[in-house]
């Protein structure tokens, strides 16, 4: 049965608390889902000896002759002598050991999986997909020469200057990998700026917020500066004097997000580049939630001097389990010489990559970085255009708003903390911290939960916690309202159960694709093992084995 | 532009269409984009249309437009290409592709072990297979690519001995001596041992010379970036322990079927890159570096990336899958940290998985062997052309070399372009950044050379030197 026949029989239009635009919300729930548990044993302990998954290439019987032995070609004391323990199994075992893995993951594509704020889990064309499996992108290597890859050089040429222009920055580089490599990369161009006026040992502060990315506090950690960050007032941003206070004749720079995780826009933002330039700082600007502002408003004239997109979240890019990603930085004309080499230039005739960058910062990644990530953003821009991406970003906001407004006033025991009638823009930061006191069920019992009906745990917050019990949804454009209606519907549904019945939600997941685990190892380094190797050798397969490792 | 009257529906924004748009804008009390961004100052908003190209929002038109930029490649499916160099043209089995392709693979994040049990099994079962290929006991999940795992590693033995500087080999890649002189030059010096100019093996009297109390660690490579095979990587490894320094070793894992794993001549830590196991090159796209130690607790919380552990069920009856070490991670350490992740490579974890799953402990001898014959024998054909050398460094190797076109007369860039007139992608111009090397480049011979690709390269290397 489908969302819409429940929605028509179920109790959609006309029952109580019809929508508050007047037609009927989605009120579905999935009472009955279930995860794939599929209960697949290690691989490790698959198959049987003498079976094969593939066979390689084998090696002509000319060259067998004219080069004899192989494994003579290599010194004895390098050659291996003990086979390596890997599995020996068959192809059609592999595949389905790996299907059911897969089937036991909830991906973006099979969950509203709405509820990763700063992630923007967005969907992914598949058309990008079947364009990033041409030969034509993933058998190029890096280094052949310009005139056999002036494809990817001329996409990677036009989505650069389209970086520029949803920015107002002027050059670009797609060589970081990810968000943190992108934010590593501006902390790298601070210092190489400094450095090149003659401070780079005087200038050794940077300042941040703790409603920004922790890789904006990490990353220049890692270059050896002293971090200052800045917490919020009441109003859920810091305020000028306190950026004020914390400026001084130390000051390299200033990283930060905006809106922050909190979702809230901090209005002064123009006032703090101001201040920080005004002490002879550069300006960083994470855009890790850029998705509510594109076509809206820019790094330019908010006053960056650097900024960063995730090509792997706001521009649609799968997550890919955890990668691969970019984070493309931009930056004004007069840091260029500070970006990473090389960069994909254009005499107007044909398309190369400029080395010639002495003051270069050198490389953060090998080669151009992932560039067959830059490829599919360049298509889900081109599919979108101006007025499309403008679009993308109304509607992330109008579909935060509305389920800002559903949880607001249907779910008890969650807050919105700071600026409580200010709007966010792409995600809000609520609290869980009333229903912890009045039920004892906390947001990890929640996110918990909520697998139960289907959805894909959320993010609460990065540390520390700052809002106590935080919950971050962030319902970028994807989601059809139907699906948010949904999702609000699964918030509402484990918040009363947590005052009706805590227990069923502390113990929760109950329909997982695992049971509960002793996590002990995920928090202990003792109890660590990352091995089947170890864990055979620790007696650890058999059920019986005490744990303690 | 106001949104009660919006733009056409896009088939990526399912409240584009009109109807959904106003009843949700009714149902927030908002009229216009205005109101949706008052908070925004008007001062800051741009007050025209990004000047962007005309949008193709039909997908056969997109696809056309797309296909028709990327027709403008060479791959290297179409042209035999030599290059090498930390990225390699391997045999990826069709399994691979399709396992990485399932949309709950390909579009997962940071799930946790109940929601993604199936990617933390994956992920672990990766550590597990490349810890037997390795013989390392603890393996972490795959960072950015091999230099920024060899950085970390570096950085790991500074903290573990407590000392600042790392000594490297002299023919590290230039890309990845970049990387790691912007990462950690204001955390350790980093400082370069000499090799021997006829063999490329590291020069053990420079080492001897270098080495000190305050060496944290010796970084050799097994290959080499010049493709060679330090066959004395056990006496490195000695002459560092001696000096109470680590031996960080990084390695090519397509070559561990065939070639002893660090772990026999002394390795403390490895790293190396994950891209031959069943990954597409794309432009350097596949790259993922990887991490692997001894099973210490000490050392694993000096791990920066994730690590996945196993675990028991609460009841005990079944296994699980967790991310581990959470608060070592930059994450959570944020100004106190001394290394970083992020959105790593977690997809090529996977791909890698159900590389080795395939191979197998017999697929992988057997492609060492293939591989490291096909690249002799390319190499005593092109040494056999009157005025090339190949290869110029006399140590063993195993799929890539250096060929020395000095001799005849002609660049490296002469003959790169003659090569590819007669369709053939030639190895990597070293002329630049190895100088000593004279007119030398780096070819490098895998599976994916038939026999008929290495008789044409010589033929055709013949014709253009002549």
């Amino acid at each position: 049965m489908s969302t819409r026949d429940i929605d028509q029989t179920g109790g959609g239009s006309g029952a109580p608390g019809a929508a508050p635009g007047g037609a009927a919300e989605n009120r579905y729930l999935r009472e009955g889902f279930h995860a794939a548990r599929w209960q697949e044993p290690v691989i490790m302990e698959q198959g049987s000896p003498g079976e094969r998954g593939v066979i390689p290439p084998p090696l002509e019987t000319g060259i067998r002759a004219a080069v004899g032995d192989p494994a003579a070609l290599i010194p004895p004391e390098l050659l291996r002598a003990t086979p390596p323990a890997l599995p020996e199994i068959a192809q059609p075992q592999v595949l389905r050991h790996f299907m059911r893995l897969s089937q036991m993951t909830m991906g973006t594509d099979v969950n509203i999986d709405l509820g990763l704020g700063t992630c923007t889990m967005k969907y992914s064309p598949k058309v990008n997909e079947f364009l990033a499996r041409s030969p034509k992108m993933a058998d190029l290597h890096p280094w052949q020469p310009e005139e056999t890859v002036q494809g990817i050089l001329e996409i990677a040429h036009r989505f650069g200057r389209m970086c520029c222009e949803i920015s107002g920055l002027d050059a670009v580089s797609f060589q970081p990998a990810s968000g943190a490599q992108g934010i590593f990369t501006n902390a790298s161009i601070i210092r190489a700026y400094h450095e090149a006026n003659g401070e780079g040992d005087t200038r050794d502060e940077i300042i941040t917020t703790i409603f920004s990315h922790p890789a904006d506090s990490a990353t220049p950690a890692v270059l050896g500066y002293k971090l200052i960050v800045l917490y919020p007032d009441e109003t859920g941003y810091p305020n000028l004097e306190q950026l004020k206070a914390a400026l001084s004749e130390r000051t390299a720079g200033l990283l930060i997000t905006n809106p922050e995780d909190t979702g809230l826009y901090n209005p002064h933002i123009k006032e703090f580049t101001d201040a920080v330039h005004a002490v002879g700082g550069l300006c960083s600007y994470d855009q890790a939630n850029l998705n509510g502002i594109m076509g809206v408003a820019r790094a330019k004239e908010a006053g960056f001097d650097l900024c960063h997109f995730n090509l792997h979240k706001t521009f649609s890019s799968p997550h890919g389990s955890m990668g691969p990603g970019c984070g493309a930085v931009m930056v004004r004309q007069d840091l260029r010489r500070f970006l990473p080499r090389p960069l994909v230039e254009s005499d107007g005739l044909r398309f190369f990559l400029d080395d010639d960058l002495p003051e270069s910062i050198g490389k953060v990644r090998s080669f151009l970085g992932n560039l067959q990530v830059v490829m599919r953003a360049y298509a889900w821009v081109m599919s979108l255009g101006a007025e499309g991406l403008r679009q993308v970003s109304e509607t992330a906001v109008i579909n935060n708003r509305y389920l800002m407004k559903r949880l607001r006033e249907e779910v008890p025991g969650l807050d919105l903390p700071y600026s409580p009638d200010t709007g966010r823009l792409d995600e809000a930061r609520f609290s869980w911290g009333r229903l912890k006191e009045e039920t004892g069920i906390g947001t990890e019992d929640v996110e918990r939960r909520i697998l139960d009906y289907g959805v894909n745990n959320y993010f609460s917050s990065h540390e520390p916690f700052v809002v106590p019990e935080p919950f971050t949804p962030e319902p970028a454009e994807s989601y059809s309202r139907a699906d948010i209606d949904e999702y609000a519907e699964i918030i509402r549904r484990v918040a009363e159960e947590a005052y009706a019945e805590p227990d069923l939600v502390a113990t929760a997941p109950h329909k997982s694709s695992a049971p509960r685990m002793d996590e002990s190892p995920l928090h202990e380094i003792d109890k660590v093992v990352t091995t089947w190797r170890v864990w055979k050798r620790l007696g650890l397969q058999s059920p019986d084995t005490p744990a303690d490792v | 532009m106001t949104p009660g009257d919006g733009p056409a529906v896009h088939p990526y924004i399912p409240n584009s269409a009109p109807g959904t748009r106003a009843e949700m804008l009714r149902a927030i009390g908002v009229s216009d984009a205005d109101t949706l961004y008052r908070d925004v100052p008007t001062d800051l908003r741009l007050e025209r249309p990004l000047d962007l190209p005309e949008a193709l929002p039909s997908e056969l038109a997109l696809r056309r437009h797309v296909t028709s930029l990327l027709d403008r490649n060479v791959s290297c499916e179409d042209a035999p290409s030599f290059l090498g160099g930390g990225c390699w043209q391997h045999y990826v089995p069709v399994v691979c592709d399709e396992i990485i392709s399932r949309g709950e693979f390909l579009t997962a994040y940071g799930g946790l072990w109940y929601s993604d049990h199936g990617k933390n099994q994956a992920y672990f079962e990766f550590q597990s297979m490349l810890g037997e290929l390795l013989d390392m006991d603890a393996v972490g999940l795959t960072t950015y690519d091999w230099s920024a795992a060899t950085t970390t590693a570096l950085l790991m033995a500074c903290r573990l001995t407590h000392r600042g500087q790392v000594l490297v080999p002299r023919n590290l890649s230039p890309e990845k001596r970049a990387q790691m002189h912007n990462f950690a030059r204001s955390a350790a010096e980093i400082v370069d041992v000499a090799y021997e100019a006829d063999t490329g093996l590291l020069d053990l009297d420079d080492l001897r010379a270098k080495l000190s109390s305050s060496t944290a660690a010796v970084y050799i490579e097994n290959p080499s970036f010049l493709g060679t095979l330090e066959t004395r990587a056990g006496e490195i490894a000695r002459l560092a322990h001696e000096s109470g320094a680590l031996c960080v070793v990084g390695v090519d894992p397509i070559s561990l079927g065939l070639l002893a794993p660090p772990s026999t001549y002394g390795a403390d830590i490895v790293t190396g890159e994950v891209q031959p196991l069943g990954i597409h090159m794309q432009y350097g796209g596949g790259l993922g570096g990887f991490v692997a130690t001894r099973h210490d607790s000490r050392w694993l919380a000096e791990i920066p990336s994730l690590l996945t552990s196993i675990m028991r069920t609460a009841d005990g009856s079944g296994l699980g899958y967790g991310w581990a070490n959470w608060v070592e991670t930059s994450w959570v350490k944020r100004e106190e940290s001394r290394d970083f992740t992020g959105t790593t490579t977690g997809l090529w974890t996977i791909a890698a998985a159900v590389y080795l799953s395939l191979m197998g402990p017999q697929g992988m001898r057997e492609l060492g062997e293939t591989i490291v014959a096909k690249a002799t024998y390319a190499a005593r054909l092109l040494d056999g052309i009157e005025g090339v050398r190949a290869p110029a460094l006399g140590a063993p190797f195993f799929k890539e070399f250096v060929v020395d076109f000095s001799a005849t007369g002609k660049t490296v860039a002469e003959v790169n372009a003659g090569l590819l007139e007669r369709g053939i992608i030639g190895g990597k111009d070293l002329s630049i950044d190895f100088p000593g090397q004279g007119q030398s480049a780096l070819f490098c011979v895998t599976e994916m050379h038939m026999q008929d690709y290495l008789d044409r390269l010589a033929a055709a290397v013949e014709e253009v030197t002549r």
